[in-house]
């Protein structure tokens, strides 16, 4: 059981668009940089991780409903980006970490271990 | 109960939320060599009806202000906690659903439930009743508000328009290789569709398909429109532009297949899994081209009708 505010504080991110939900509980991810492979095989409330920074992710993460975007290797989401994820409420961090680690990072926090479906009992 | 309405929600609410959601974290606990006079200061300056009696991190009683009278009427001030506390302590993990706790509190009839950590024993959190109505009155909030926000109230359309047959046309402009607004259609009718009050699956099916046509639009072509049109057993998505077309559809459809240059490739898009994504999504898809002339698509989603 784990919020986005806590993963940003365990793993060090640097928040870029803080607004949203925060409070929000994160059980899954989903890292690829291919927009169309997100569409189809993230799921709500995952937490997305990519290099990407261009607005678009913004309305990717949108249309899934996803929880956040974590962007890697120190890249910096474009101006343009950072306007579209506050007005859509998409949480957007920065990590200096690769892909790899971070989702390392996160599989420690035991992000992906539980349960994806919150309904279920 | 079950035939109202809200008793549903809240009974849906509490598989939803789990026990560590609504749990107090910061707990005020109590070593079991305190003593009885002692607890009676913690008791009443923390305004508290019980305590966890904790041995160095370890949940090894817990004790209430009942039994803080029983000690009291006997004048048995000076004796330690832990010869006065209740040592088999019930409690709740901290993942497990609400419902659980619920049912907890039914059958013990106790003020509170200490929360420990599944496996570790660590005592995490304590949970009392108004916790648990503190915690669904928060979420009950936080989905109002979002509902509020989503669909404030344009359902009703189709049932105050008089006619045979109703349909509601949405038009969308798609500026080609515009990456920055790509992407922008597909949100605005993610948003109609919510505010119409269309189950939440079907806008998320048209959404997808609605955005992928957007976004084939504008890698591959000058522009072009998106046209929408929902009626109550369907959404219709059209999609059509004025070149360059499509020479080998089948190919088109195979996933991973894809003629994007690299520099869009670079961005993410033109993954090749487009029209895969949009078939998927669709109760029924087709797709007609013309190379030279330009390609029209067009997705169906049925609805459930009421």
């Amino acid at each position: 059981m784990i919020t986005l505010k806590e993963i940003i504080q365990k793993l060090n991110l640097e928040v870029m668009s803080a607004s949203g939900d925060f409070d929000r509980e994160i059980r899954g991810g989903y890292v690829s940089d291919l927009l169309s492979d997100v569409i189809a095989n993230s799921k709500e409330g995952n937490i997305w991780i990519t290099l990407q920074t261009h607005p678009n992710i913004v309305a990717v993460a949108t249309l899934k409903e996803l929880a956040g975007i974590i962007i890697v290797n120190k890249r910096k989401p474009e101006d343009e980006t950072l306007k579209k994820a506050e007005e859509e409420n998409i949480p957007v961090m920065v990590t200096e970490l690769s892909a790899f680690e971070i989702v390392g990072g996160l599989y420690e926090l035991g992000i992906g271990r539980a349960t994806e479906n919150a309904k279920e009992v | 109960m079950a035939e109202d309405k809200k008793y549903t929600k809240i009974q849906e609410l509490t598989y939803e939320l789990k026990v560590g959601n609504v749990m107090t974290k910061k707990v005020v606990t109590v070593s079991p060599k305190k003593t009885i006079y002692k607890l009676r200061n913690i008791l009443h300056t923390k305004r508290i009806s019980g305590t966890p009696v904790v041995d160095k991190g370890k949940l090894v009683g817990i004790i209430s202000t009942e039994d803080f009278m029983k000690c009291l009427a006997k004048g048995e001030t000076n004796i330690p906690v832990e010869e006065r506390m209740t040592k088999k302590v019930e409690t709740l993990y901290a993942d497990e659903p609400l419902v659980h706790a619920v049912r907890k509190f039914d059958q013990y009839g106790f003020g509170r439930f200490p929360v420990i950590e599944r496996g570790k024993g660590k005592l995490v959190g304590i949970i009392t009743k108004g916790d648990i109505i503190k915690g669904l009155l928060k979420k009950l909030e936080i989905d109002y508000h979002k509902e509020e926000i989503h669909r404030y109230r344009a359902s009703h359309i189709f049932e105050d328009i008089v006619a045979d047959r109703t349909t509601l046309t949405f038009h969308y402009n798609v500026v080609g290789e515009d990456f920055n607004r790509a992407g922008e259609s597909a949100s605005g009718l993610k948003r109609t569709l919510f505010r119409l009050g269309i189950q939440p699956d079907s806008v998320r099916r048209a959404a997808i398909a609605a955005y992928e046509a957007e976004m084939n639009i504008v890698v591959f072509t000058e522009g072009g429109k998106l046209t929408v049109s929902v009626e109550t057993h369907r959404i219709k998505i059209e999609a059509s532009d004025s070149g360059p077309g499509i020479p080998d559809i089948e190919q088109a459809m195979q996933p991973g297949f894809s003629t994007a240059p690299e520099r869009i490739r670079e961005l993410g898009f033109g993954a090749g899994m487009g029209l895969l994504n949009i078939k998927n999504c669709a109760d029924k898809m087709n797709l007609t081209s013309k190379v030279g002339k330009g390609t029209h698509l067009e997705a169906i989603i049925y609805l459930n009708q009421r």
